[in-house]
């Protein structure tokens, strides 16, 4: 699951408007969800698909109400590793994107060993900040959040700051604008579709990063272990209920990201033909 | 007093690759309205930068306001539009008026007053708090007008500004720029495509022909001051549109380095 | 030509000796940044063992080994005879078939479900929602029950994985296939129209060509998906041959010897680079083509 290279930022009318539009525009996904519940709940009992495969929506739903408690809690401890990876990651990568779009050499000289250490599975690093800090704490999870959320957010910004208008960059130069005048009213507020465009990827990645960091080992308290022991223990059902809860979570960091991106972008025109 | 002096200004791109300017002479005086008018490829945007510091000359001084054009540019004496507006998408309009203002340093009262000013003078009352993307092509040329003007440069330079313009917008245009000229009493040089256009606004027209981007002639235009709509129908308005195609095709012909005879000529 | 603008450019005429000295630079700049790497992580290490600094994290020889030991642990001959990158290399080679099985599915699942997209607003709304959250789904958590279930439909366990890779990969393509083919220029479509062109035909004349940066865009992102998939598929599927199945054993025996963890940590990090290269190179093949016949 990874990261994109720079993709130019989406326009407000497409994805980015997700949340926000009129009632009305949520009808067709909400009839497919219907549909697809009702589909799915059928074919179980057409088919007699086994439990441990895949349970009914009803039963999973049941046992979601049911555990709700430990449920959402095991859920927020996961997503406070995640979220504590996403500020780190992102935080770190806004500041290095800031610095190669400074000293442009450097960037331009470096990018291609960003885009490189962007194909690396970081995944697979997963058991080794395992071993850096204890497997028990959030730290290591959060670690791993991190490395995974600095690329995508990094390569965006950096294409974000670099993409100014040269026109814009002119006009500047007319009024002898200095480089920090430049980047504060130019680069910066041109980069940000960008930034929000890596932001929202990194919001999805860092929950997934602290699931399965979680899975070479982590405290009792979180989502990942609780979905692994419950599927150990062929209670799949239960499996299933903390994998909605993981959706939940990440579905909601990622509106959250999308509502964020609304407000601090306001003055941009809706993209909807 | 000379606000722009250029003397012996060339310009060569690359080693060796195209002479853009070659030897180019001119002074412009205070309060005047200039045009440089010519084909494609004779160098006159690229002559409107070199006055602006925003290019460097390869030979030749330029003096601006009786400093070095660098000095000039340091010091804010000019203001500059170009044929696309360049106004900043997250910025609504007077914010966008407001951007040499904040770089200048002025304090937010002094601002506010400043904008109401020029808003007033392009006459967008009423679309202060709009963005870009809501306003016509004219419209956004007339923000990118007003932030040139917001700190009373007497110096303005504009790069075919209404190029992209309908010309129905274009004529509206020209008569308003000769309004806001008027009341600043500030000096413009003006680049442009349009003989008439030219003729219209300018009290002297230069002339400019490619390969090698050279002065070919200088015009003056004696039409009468105020002008209006109907300047435009007058016979002396025809005749010196003609007296400008002229010049052009003369120097299209005396491609390749001759300079063509200076000054007016009256060729009817 | 124009005012202002930019000299004729002669590039195509010139020398080698150009040519051989960016290539030189380049080389240079590579053998700079791998030197002050292993430089920083050795410095980095010396230091922190020098101070006993715990912040943030205790350095000993099992948190950060020498990269010299690392490289070195790859020559070292392990419990079947055989040296450690041969095994890390076949590991990769299965790991590769799963990934690269996954990342065609996944990129032609992909594409087909960007032009259906593309092609009505309703299903739009009524699935891209879906398709968003589809990413949501921890599939390490799925990836157990994916397997058992293509089991028992007899699949072997490596397809299994490669449809685990697919569901990383197609995510990306999809995105991008939508958002490319709606990129075509209206007046361009119009054109089309003008020459009584039905849809289909618009679709493979004028709005995929147009799609190709953005779909390659996505390509190069889903490389290294198709590779995360694979391996996260293989960690719960009991697939031991694999790079997910050395990074399981290699991660048991951590403490007694780091240095075989990390070495997997370089083969799969040049897997995935391998991968991206791949795209890469594909896209200027197929990019400089597709130029070549509009010209």
């Amino acid at each position: 699951m990874s990261t994109p290279v720079a993709v130019q930022p989406v326009p407000r009318g497409g994805l980015g408007r997700l949340v926000g539009r009129r009632l009305v525009d949520w009808l067709p996904a909400a009839v497919v969800l219907v549909l697809t519940l009702g589909g799915w709940q059928a074919a179980i009992a057409l088919f007699g698909i086994q439990n441990f495969l895949l349970p009914k929506p009803t039963s999973i739903a049941q046992t979601f109400w049911s555990d709700r408690g430990e449920l959402l809690r095991a859920g927020w401890f996961t997503f406070q590793e995640a979220l504590g990876g996403f500020a780190i990651g992102s935080g770190l990568a806004i500041l290095s994107a800031l610095v190669l779009a400074r000293w442009r050499g450097v960037g331009r000289a470096l990018m291609p060993y960003a885009i490189a250490a962007n194909a690396i599975p970081i995944i697979a690093f997963a058991p080794i900040t395992n071993a850096w800090f204890s497997p028990l704490t959030k730290t290591s999870k959060i670690a791993i959040a991190a490395v995974l959320c600095f690329f995508p957010v990094l390569v965006n910004t950096l294409r974000g700051l670099t993409s100014v208008r040269p026109s814009s960059l002119e006009l500047m130069r007319s009024y002898a604008a200095g480089q920090v005048e430049i980047f504060r009213r130019v680069r910066i507020p041109t980069a940000l579709p960008y930034l929000f465009t890596g932001l929202k990827v990194a919001s999805v990645l860092s929950m997934i990063a602290a699931i399965v960091g979680e899975y070479f080992g982590g405290s009792f308290d979180a989502l990942g272990v609780l979905i692994r022991s419950r599927a150990q223990t062929f209670a799949f059902t239960d499996a299933w209920a903390g994998i909605l809860v993981a959706c939940m979570f990440g579905i909601g960091f990622y509106v959250a990201i999308g509502l964020l991106e609304r407000v601090a972008l306001r003055w941009m025109p809706s993209a909807e033909e | 007093m000379t606000v722009v002096s250029l003397r012996g200004i060339s310009k060569t791109f690359g080693d060796g690759g195209t002479t853009a300017l070659q030897e180019i002479e001119l002074e412009i005086e205070t309060a005047e309205f200039v045009s440089l008018i010519g084909p494609s490829g004779c160098g006159k945007s690229t002559l409107l930068r070199i006055m602006g510091d925003l290019t460097e000359p390869s030979a030749g001084n330029v003096i601006v306001n009786a400093k070095p054009a660098r000095q000039a540019r340091i010091d804010r004496d000019y203001g500059i539009v170009f044929q696309d507006a360049v106004l900043f998408d997250w910025r609504t309009v007077a914010k966008n008026i407001a951007l040499p203002l904040e770089l200048s340093g002025w304090d937010r009262r002094r601002r506010s007053e400043r904008i109401k000013e020029m808003v007033r003078l392009v006459e967008l009352s009423g679309f202060e708090d709009h963005h870009p993307w809501q306003l016509s092509g004219g419209m956004q040329q007339r923000v990118a007008i007003a932030r040139a003007l917001a700190f009373d440069p007497s110096l303005l330079l504009m790069d075919e500004p209404f190029g992209a313009l309908d010309e129905m917008t274009r004529e509206r245009l020209n008569l308003e720029l000769l309004e806001i000229w008027r009341r600043s009493g500030s000096t413009i040089v003006f680049v442009t495509h349009s003989i008439a256009e030219a003729v219209f606004l300018s009290t002297r027209v230069v002339v400019m022909s490619p390969r090698p981007g050279r002065i070919s002639d200088l015009i003056e235009v004696d039409l009468p001051q105020p002008r209006t709509a109907l300047t435009r129908e007058q016979p002396r308005f025809f005749e010196l549109v003609t007296q400008v195609r002229e010049a052009l095709h003369l120097g299209s012909e005396l491609e390749g380095g001759a300079p063509a005879p200076r000054g007016s000529e009256a060729s009817v | 030509m124009a005012t202002g603008a930019v000299a004729v450019s002669r590039s195509s005429a010139r020398p080698s000796a150009a040519h051989v000295g960016r290539a030189a630079a380049k080389l240079g700049i590579f053998v700079l940044v791998l030197a002050a790497l292993w430089g920083f992580w050795e410095g980095y290490r010396w230091l922190w063992m020098h101070e006993g600094w715990t912040w943030p994290f205790a350095v000993d020889d099992t948190t950060m080994p020498h990269i010299h030991d690392v490289l070195h642990a790859l020559f070292k001959r392990g419990a079947t005879g055989s040296l450690l990158i041969s095994d890390l290399l076949r590991a990769a080679l299965v790991t590769a078939k799963e990934a690269a099985v996954g990342f065609v599915l996944g990129a032609a699942i992909g594409f087909v479900l960007g032009v259906v997209l593309a092609h009505s607003r309703l299903l739009q709304r009524g699935f891209l929602p879906y398709v968003i959250a589809s990413q949501t789904v921890p599939i390490l958590a799925v990836a157990p029950i994916v397997v058992v279930y293509l089991g028992s439909l007899n699949v072997a366990a490596w397809f299994s994985v490669a449809v685990i890779s697919a569901y990383l990969t197609f995510f990306p393509v999809t995105i991008n296939t939508l958002r490319g083919v709606n990129s075509a220029d209206r007046r361009a479509v119009e054109l089309m129209r003008s020459y009584a062109a039905g849809r289909w035909r618009i679709l493979w004349k004028l709005r995929v060509p147009a799609s190709l940066p953005y779909i390659f865009a996505a390509l190069k992102v889903s490389a290294t998906a198709s590779v995360v998939g694979a391996i996260i598929g293989e960690l719960p599927s009991s697939i031991q041959d694999g790079l997910g199945g050395e990074i399981l054993s290699f991660n048991q025996y951590y403490s007694l010897d780091p240095t075989q963890l990390w070495a997997t940590n370089i083969v799969a990090a040049l897997l995935g680079i391998a991968f991206f290269l791949v795209v890469v190179s594909a896209e200027r093949i197929v990019v400089r083509r597709a130029a070549e016949n509009v010209a």
